[in-house]
């Protein structure tokens, strides 16, 4: 059925002109004998809004570093904007944004300093940058702090600012990893309003993880949902409702994936690739 | 080029904020001017091998490039834990530029302590014999911030986290600086240990700082260069090749 759906996706965009701004072709990533994520396939379209779920150790991060060029995949194919990921890494990173999982910023300098060094890295033209920077930091309401320093801020501050450099360099493709964990209701509701209209007024394909299913199920157009390296659904959250005959995505999640814990350190890039590093000792 | 700017100007601002860091930086080598400046001076003198003060300072000035470039190069396991690493690893620009904005800003840092330092040993009775040899003294600032920054870059590229720092500092920074010859005169040493020294990159570094300050050179400028640029040469290579196989 998944498979189908995705299928179908592919071939309605070669004919459509809406096109698909992501496309993961039976991706797979080892680490040692441990497979990460096994053979997945979706594509996700231009202005879409696509939560990517799953629980912990489920291959998401895993995912998302090899979507954004940080980690080299063991076979499938990826290309974003119509660019293969492994053909140039340059011309990928200069079309999309990210907001990691933890933060990424530099704490010893200022937010203005921080958006800056941001457009120069992305090549952001020097007359343009200011304005830029002014028009995003004023959208995530931190224009009146654009001077102070970066550890002076809290943490929804700092996810704020951090979405803001993210859309500096005008990426058509937005990365968000867990962007609203350990922040309280107000500033993920705060956030996901930034987002909504961002995805609305720049035309910008978001592309979320999250642990809050409410959010998904509540801001994303599509939701695939990842378990055990494998894709179980691509759907919209409506349809997977329907299907897992559930009130809710969350109980939908929770159906699909299991009601087993996770063991937190099992599986994730970081630890798999800590683990070959001891082997290698 | 804007990467290599940028990445430069960064290292500064940093350290200009940082006060403490400032003056924890020139505390040390004062404290070793001083100590053993004066506490050893005499003896030194009656050994017939001159002012200590002369002798020592070059050396105190190497001492403190060593560990300000080292440092520098280090510190992309704070970026790292602090997470600014991934911002400049995702971006559309070649490590190789990162890596060098980096080593480049490093270095600066290093050479301005040097000469903060020196600056410092003027007032507690250093002499610069060579006012001539100056700007050679100068290159070899430069050379031995450059090599060390790349150094500690190569390093911190394997590193993950602070935990082998106190290994670095025992197996790696402390025995570069000690069996350098910044201490203590050359001639007149035990055969292997005299082989020791000479494999020591900083060695030259400190005699040719040694040789165009105060005129007393032992391996000659022209091997000190040599040596220096080399290792420089290598070290960025390296420092290269490993700071673009970092993985996040």
């Amino acid at each position: 059925m998944n498979k189908d759906y995705i299928k179908s996706s592919v071939k309605d965009s070669a004919k459509n002109p809406l096109k698909d701004s992501i496309v993961v072709e039976h991706l797979s990533k080892k680490f040692g004998t441990i497979t990460a994520v096994d053979d997945i396939s979706f594509s996700v379209k231009e202005g879409e809004i696509f939560a990517f779920l799953g629980p912990n150790g489920a291959g998401k991060t895993t995912t998302i570093k090899i979507l954004t060029t940080l980690l080299d995949q063991t076979s499938g194919k990826v290309s974003l904007n119509g660019i293969d990921t492994t053909i140039s890494k340059d011309a990928v990173r200069e079309g999309f944004g990210i907001v990691f999982q933890d933060p990424s910023l530099d704490e010893e300098l200022t937010a203005f300093e921080n958006m800056e060094f941001h457009g120069i890295l992305y090549h952001v033209p020097k007359d343009l940058l200011k304005t830029r920077i002014e028009e995003l930091l004023k959208f995530v309401e931190l224009w009146d702090r654009k001077d102070h320093f970066v550890k002076t801020f809290s943490g929804g501050m700092k996810r704020r600012l951090e979405i803001a450099r993210g859309l500096l360099h005008h990426p058509k493709v937005l990365f968000l990893d867990e962007p609203t964990t350990g922040l309280d209701p107000q500033t993920r509701n705060h956030i996901w309003t930034y987002i909504v209209q961002l995805s609305k007024t720049e035309d910008i394909t978001v592309f979320f993880t999250t642990h809050y299913i409410e959010e998904a199920e509540k801001i994303a157009q599509r939701v695939a949902i990842i378990d055990h390296g494998k894709i179980l659904t691509v759907e919209t959250p409506k349809d997977i409702m329907k299907k897992t005959k559930t009130k809710n995505l969350e109980d939908a999640f929770i159906k699909l994936t299991g009601n087993n814990l996770r063991d937190e350190d099992l599986g994730t890039a970081d630890q798999l690739k800590n683990r070959m590093r001891m082997r290698r000792r | 080029m804007g990467a290599i700017h940028m990445m430069w100007i960064r290292q500064l601002k940093r350290y200009f904020r940082s006060k403490s860091r400032i003056a924890g930086s020139l505390g040390q080598p004062l404290l070793f001017m001083l100590a053993f400046g004066f506490g050893l001076g005499p003896i030194f003198q009656k050994a017939g091998q001159g002012n200590y003060i002369e002798f020592l300072v070059p050396g105190v000035v190497a001492m403190t490039l060593l560990f300000t470039s080292i440092f520098s190069g280090i510190e992309i396991i704070w970026d790292r834990q602090f997470g600014f690493l991934k911002e400049t690893l995702v971006a559309p620009v070649s490590r190789l530029s990162i890596m060098i904005g980096r080593t480049l800003g490093g270095a600066t840092l290093a050479v301005m302590q040097g000469i903060f330092v020196m600056l410092l040993s003027l007032i507690i009775g250093f002499k610069i014999m060579n006012i001539g040899t100056l700007f050679l003294a100068l290159i070899f600032m430069l050379l031995i911030a450059l090599a060390f920054t790349a150094l500690g870059t190569a390093i911190a590229s394997r590193m993950q986290d602070f935990q082998g720092f106190q290994m670095i500092m025992n197996f790696l920074v402390m025995p570069l600086f000690f069996l350098s010859g910044a201490m203590f005169p050359l001639d007149g040493l035990p055969k292997a240990f005299n082989i020791i020294l000479r494999l020591n990159p900083l060695s030259y570094g400190v005699d040719g700082l040694r040789g165009a300050l105060t005129g007393a050179y032992y391996y000659g400028p022209a091997l000190d260069l040599i040596v220096l640029i080399s290792v420089a040469a290598v070290f960025t290579v390296l420092g290269s090749i490993l700071f673009s196989k970092i993985e996040v």
